[in-house]
């Protein structure tokens, strides 16, 4: 723990008693460090109990706090745990359709640091967000499905809307290794033509709107591999281009020659298989969406390598 | 909840040190659990990724097809690879591949036990292609890497690993033959390099 967090902290909880108590901030930042340093107790339990101390003095309850509850306000690339409680300041970047009664809003909310799924219940009886706009969010808790984290609104959350404009971080991530895999669902596929519908098809059928005529695009999924961690990455049409060449019209025309789609993966297996990559994107579950595509072909210094053999 | 069973990452590992790895086993006695074999350096390996020069390859089988490769690290010494009616993609760029040809293998270890009691550790391909050599010198490099990384952690003094006491307990082993395939496939690539430079 540094002092500028104990400091950043004990300035947070100064502004909240500002106007109740006649306390310093250093008065404030000495507790903590207490005890943080002697106690060995936990950040938050420290910052719980030393409010607690000042809601005493003052007299005060806990809700009569500004942002209710103490919850803390988190940015999205910090959610990594299910049942927080936790309060964010987001954009609605995207309303998707509420797949069940029981959903009243979905969607994606992104504040600088990334985007996260959020789920509005129908009986939690909230206001309808508007796609674009920014909102405080108090109130809110995180769940996960898995691997891939989400926030729930619910009957206590708090929606504010603000006047402001966010400008939505996309979390990029760099991943690297050899491509070890591509996935079935790769190379040319058909995809449903239902409007916002862009599920891929499964023998012609899509699994929401059944037989379609499907529209062609072109994707692959693959695996990175370094030997420590894998990665699942997809490139999208264009990526899918750079990566192995092929174009959406030549994939086609492949297809067409050999009455079979599947001649287009395969094809692009053979060009891109056990070559070595290093890919930039946001990451989606599971997924890296790869925006910035490198062939790595130089290895790093073996000479270096050997050095350390040597020493060992 | 069901949780997506995590994909097995490829382990990097030369030749000398992969086909030493006669040890298989399974974290559970259920039927559909993986197998790994145990890398004599302490780690488990239920996939690897090699690069290395197809040097021959041959149908084997008797009924049906069953392609054998070989393909060799930098220090001379072979992967033994087979692909059968099971792995028909990687069967096919057997059958096609005009060696010497540099290939990537991605695949399973799979053990064998000969009649007079050897055990074979081979390859089972879920995919071979041809590749460059600057893709098999980042491969050199890299399984250099790994493997003094997992020297290192074998022989640390504060070692606590199941892996790497499974390994001791296994294989009656010094760990310097692994050592010195590190150093040589490594000065192996410099003297290319000289001799590039020299013409």
């Amino acid at each position: 723990m540094t002092e500028t967090d104990l400091r950043t902290h004990a300035e947070d909880i100064h502004e909240q008693f500002s106007d109740q108590l006649d306390v310093t901030v250093s008065e404030i930042e000495e507790r903590l460090t207490t005890l943080v340093d002697e106690y060995k107790v936990p950040l938050e339990e420290a910052r719980r109990s030393v409010t607690n101390t000042y809601l005493d003095d003052a007299g005060m309850e806990r809700d009569d706090l500004a942002g209710a509850g103490g919850n803390e306000q988190k940015e999205i690339r910090d959610i990594d745990a299910p049942e927080e409680w936790i309060d964010l300041t987001a954009k609605v970047v995207d309303l998707w359709d509420a797949t069940s009664d029981a959903v009243a809003q979905v969607g994606l909310l992104g504040d600088e640091t990334g985007t996260i799924k959020f789920t509005k219940w129908s009986k939690s009886d909230l206001p309808a967000l508007e796609e674009g706009a920014v909102y405080s969010l108090t109130n809110v808790v995180t769940d996960e499905y898995q691997g891939r984290f989400s926030v729930k609104l619910n009957r206590t959350t708090t929606i504010e809307q603000l006047d402001e404009e966010i400008e939505v971080g996309d979390d990029a991530v760099e991943v690297e290794g050899a491509l070890v895999d591509i996935q079935s669902g790769s190379g040319l596929i058909k995809r449903c033509p239902e409007e916002d519908c862009t599920r891929v098809l499964q023998n012609g059928r899509c699994s929401e709107h059944g037989e379609v005529e499907g529209e062609f695009d072109l994707r692959i999924k693959g695996v990175l591999d370094d030997g420590e961690d894998v990665h699942e990455v997809i490139f999208d049409q264009e990526a899918t281009e750079n990566l192995t060449g092929i174009g959406l019209e030549k994939a086609k025309e492949m297809a067409m020659d050999a009455l079979d789609t599947s001649v287009v993966a395969d094809e692009m297996r053979g060009k891109t298989l056990g070559r070595y990559y290093r890919v930039s994107g946001p990451t989606l579950g599971r997924y890296v969406l790869a925006n910035e595509v490198e062939l790595l072909s130089k290895p790093a210094d073996p000479e270096a390598v050997l050095i350390q053999a040597r020493s060992i | 909840m069901s949780s997506t069973p995590t994909r097995e990452v490829a382990r990097r590992v030369f030749a000398r040190e992969f086909n030493d790895a006669t040890y298989t086993f399974k974290e559970s006695d259920d039927e559909r659990a993986p197998v790994y074999v145990l890398l004599p350096t302490g780690q488990r390996a239920n996939r690897v990724f090699v690069v290395g020069t197809l040097t021959e390859t041959e149908d084997v089988g008797e009924d049906s097809e069953y392609w054998q490769g070989r393909i060799v690290d930098p220090n001379g010494d072979t992967f033994f690879t087979y692909a059968g009616q099971y792995q028909p993609d990687a069967a096919s760029m057997l059958r096609e591949l005009d060696a010497p040809e540099y290939v990537a293998v991605v695949g399973k270890p799979r053990t064998y036990e000969t009649d007079d009691g050897d055990v074979n550790v081979s390859i089972r391909p879920e995919s071979i292609s041809p590749v460059n050599e600057a893709t098999r010198d980042r491969w050199v490099v890299e399984t250099a890497e790994r493997t003094l990384e997992r020297i290192q952690a074998s022989t640390a003094d504060d070692a606590v690993d199941e892996y790497v006491e499974m390994a001791h307990k296994q294989y009656d082993r010094s760990l310097d033959t692994y050592k010195r395939a590190v150093e040589d496939a490594l000065a192996s690539l410099e003297a290319d390099e000289a001799e590039a430079t020299a013409d």
